[in-house]
């Protein structure tokens, strides 16, 4: 096992002085790995960088550097937007924005009443950060958002404690796109998990009911079902009774998202071994008791990604509503450059309405992927 | 491919829904007593009293004729008509309230009550008339189908046109009168079709197409929003008629007629020289017979309309006469008169019967 020959000198040759080792850790090795391994990699990489920060350099330039923020305004309300026009494109026209965001945010509401739409959208964002935390997840959240909700009904309405009342028709804005979104898919959940269940339900009448429902509910598009509601249903109402416009548009959205929701639903009940349900009734647990224990937590837990992905949907979904009058979100942005003088400034309207939207979906893709991961973590290794 | 998809199943649903349109709400021609109408619709006046306000279907946002401005407050031509018309049933043009209706759910909401009146910039034809249990009391708007060029094209007529490409929005009746013209005046043009307006206008001022075509109104609204306007020209041919006025529900012939003489009396005062600044005054200083039948001092003519008699002059006062909302809304988007003018002092077709 010696290693050292007779004379001493060591059998394994001196090593010869080598380079310094590459290094394997840290972000210069990760670009050699990643993006300047070969040449046609660098290549890639160089062309890539040249266009990103061409486009980067571009964008600063005509969002920020050339753009302007505030054009003067008559006494009549006409905005003199030569400023803006004299750019020809090379910079942004914020004062658009700067101008028209009470309207795009609130619509046709009462200008001096705006306050009460404005608390309504911060109490609609507490209400979702409440709900987010597993720590209030008690059966007293159930309160909590039926108070809230009232809450927003009674600000938005008015009529009482001193604050005029508000029609309907007047509604506009972001609070009409999170009542849509937030009514409807608070109501569509439960609804789909009883469709889904039903689907699955042994009782051929109920069975076919739902499979009905959903069936009859896919088969058609939103849009469709909006003018269901707000053409057709009017109709066959006894003359003088009319069901608001908002509420016809959104008992239609509920229906649709319930549809789409309970075969989201659906899949993570039949994704479930049938293990879990012969052990459920082995144990000698009523159907909503096996239901509510054993099958649903596990069910769902599987299905957040695609429930989640359903919910953005419908988020954005509820901009359809437009087709019936309905001011929500991206029409109040749309309406607002109808003005001659604001006309041809859609681009900074549509990009300030996607960062709006985009804040609300990415919060709740992030916050859903986190629940995930929590939620599956007993199953990774 | 999906908004004709979209257009088709609305044109699907209408077809569906005209039958029950017909029917379900149109009564029997009313006879002219209001009393012995039948209940169902023909007391809107009533029922408006009743509920403290007027609910006006207006157009969801067309520049010049109805739009909230900035602060959300709606202005426009078809606006101030409804508020005029609050001014007539209440005094107060305030008490009015609007309602934002597209395109397609427009007549069904005049039909199942949802509004009183729509006021959006509506063309009057035969069909709607008469299958959709509607009436059009008044026009309050002639506008008709044109062409804008560019100057520096040097087209002075439509006839010029052959050969050249037009964009044009589909699905509407502006494509269909283009294609109508284009077989009638035997000119050969090419229809560059794009959805939404705003496209359309930028492919025509990028230069993608050589024309663009819409209703006169909206040309001129297009026009006046350019950096230099005079480098456009609306051509004079207009290919089409387009009546724009008030709709209401067919059957109740009394509130027809208030919104038929409202928009009369906003002529007549036009006519009489009366306006918002000097109404007051000729209240009492009036000497002229059809301005103190006009103003209610003799006559009783708001009576007979079931309205207090000095409805014209809260109309006046409040709103304005014809000219001064037209100059309000439609001028500054760069329309002229022309054709809307007085039949009497500037030739152009409105005309106010007499008011005796």
């Amino acid at each position: 096992m010696s290693e050292i020959a007779a004379d001493g000198t060591p059998l394994v040759a001196p090593p010869e002085p080598r380079r310094a080792p590459i290094t394997m850790i840290g972000p210069v090795a990760w670009a050699r790995e990643n993006l300047f391994a070969n040449w046609w990699s660098t290549a890639i990489t160089l062309a890539m960088i040249y266009l990103i920060v061409k486009f980067a350099v571009s964008f600063v330039s005509w969002a920020f550097l050339n753009a302007v923020w505030v054009v003067p305004v008559s006494p009549q309300g006409i905005a003199n937007t030569e400023a803006c026009r004299a750019l020809k494109g090379v910079g942004a026209c914020w004062a658009v924005i700067t101008e028209k965001h009470r309207f795009i945010l609130f619509g046709t509401y009462p200008y001096e009443q705006h306050w009460r739409p404005l608390i309504v959208c911060l109490l609609f964002i507490g209400l979702y950060i409440v709900s987010a935390m597993r720590r209030f997840w008690r059966w007293e959240l159930a309160l909590v958002w039926i108070g809230v909700l009232t809450l927003i009904g009674v600000l938005m309405w008015g009529g009482i404690l001193g604050m005029p009342y508000v029609p309907q028709e007047r509604w506009g804005g972001l609070p009409i796109t999170l009542i849509l979104a937030t009514f409807g898919l608070a109501f569509a959940f439960p609804l789909s998990i009883l469709v889904a269940l039903g689907r699955r339900s042994r009782l051929p009448a109920i069975k076919a009911l739902c499979v009905l429902y959903v069936e009859l509910i896919r088969g058609v598009p939103l849009i469709s079902l909006l003018f269901m509601a707000s053409v057709m249903f009017p109709l066959f109402l006894p003359e003088g009774l009319n069901i608001d416009k908002l509420l016809r548009a959104q008992i239609a959205i509920i229906l649709f998202a319930g549809a789409y929701l309970a075969e989201v639903v659906r899949a993570g009940l039949q994704a479930l071994p049938r293990g879990q349900y012969e052990a459920a009734e082995a144990l000698g647990l009523s159907y909503w008791k096996k239901t509510g224990f054993i099958i649903l937590p596990q069910a769902l837990r599987l299905v957040i990604p695609p429930l989640v992905n359903t919910f953005i949907g419908f988020f954005k979904d509820t901009s359809l509503v437009l087709i019936i009058g309905i001011f929500d979100l991206l029409t109040a942005g749309k309406t607002a450059i109808i003005e001659p003088a604001w006309q041809g400034f859609g681009v900074e309207v549509y990009i300030t309405l996607g960062l709006i939207y985009f804040c609300f979906c990415f919060a709740m893709s992030k916050y859903s992927s986190g629940l995930e991961a929590e939620f599956n973590r007993h199953r990774r290794r | 491919m999906t908004k004709t998809m979209m257009g088709a199943f609305a044109a699907l649903l209408t077809a569906a829904a005209l039958p029950a349109l017909a029917q379900a709400p149109a009564p029997a021609p009313a006879p002219a007593a209001p009393a012995a109408a039948p209940a169902a619709n023909a007391n809107t006046l009533d029922a408006i009293r009743a509920r403290g306000n007027l609910i006006c279907g207006v157009s969801t946002g067309l520049a010049g004729f109805s739009m909230p401005d900035s602060q959300g407050a709606w202005r426009g031509f078809d606006v101030d008509f409804c508020r005029a018309l609050a001014a007539a049933i209440f005094g107060d043009p305030s008490k009015v309230r609007f309602v934002p209706t597209t395109a397609q759910v427009r007549f069904t909401a005049l039909q199942s009550g949802e509004v009183d009146i729509l006021s959006r910039n509506t063309t009057w034809t035969l069909s709607r008339d008469t299958s959709l249990g509607l009436d059009f009391p008044t026009t309050t708007f002639y506008d008709g189908q044109g062409f804008m060029v560019k100057r520096s094209l040097n087209v002075t007529s439509a006839a010029q046109l052959e050969g050249a490409t037009v964009c044009v929005q589909p699905g509407t009746t502006t494509e269909q009168n283009l294609a109508d013209w284009s077989r009638a005046a035997r000119v050969s043009i090419r229809p560059v079709v794009i959805e939404r307006v705003e496209d359309n206008v930028s492919a025509y001022i990028a230069g993608r197409c050589d024309a663009y075509t819409t209703d006169v109104s909206g040309l001129a609204a297009v026009r006046s929003a350019q950096t230099t306007p005079n480098d456009h020209v609306i051509l004079p041919d207009v290919i089409s008629k387009e009546p724009l006025g008030p709709a209401v529900r067919h059957g109740d012939q009394r509130f027809a007629d208030i919104v038929r003489w409202t928009h009369f009396g906003m002529l007549a005062a036009e006519e009489l020289g009366l306006n918002s600044t000097n109404v007051q005054a000729a209240v009492g200083t009036e000497t002229r017979p059809e301005a103190q039948r006009l103003l209610g001092k003799t006559g009783d003519l708001g009576r007979m309309l079931g309205l207090d008699n000095a409805w014209m002059v809260n109309v006046i006062r409040t709103v304005g006469n014809y000219s001064e909302v037209f100059e309000r809304n439609l001028t500054p988007i760069g329309l002229q008169r022309g054709r809307n003018g007085l039949w009497t002092a500037q030739g152009g077709l409105q005309y106010a019967p007499p008011f005796r």
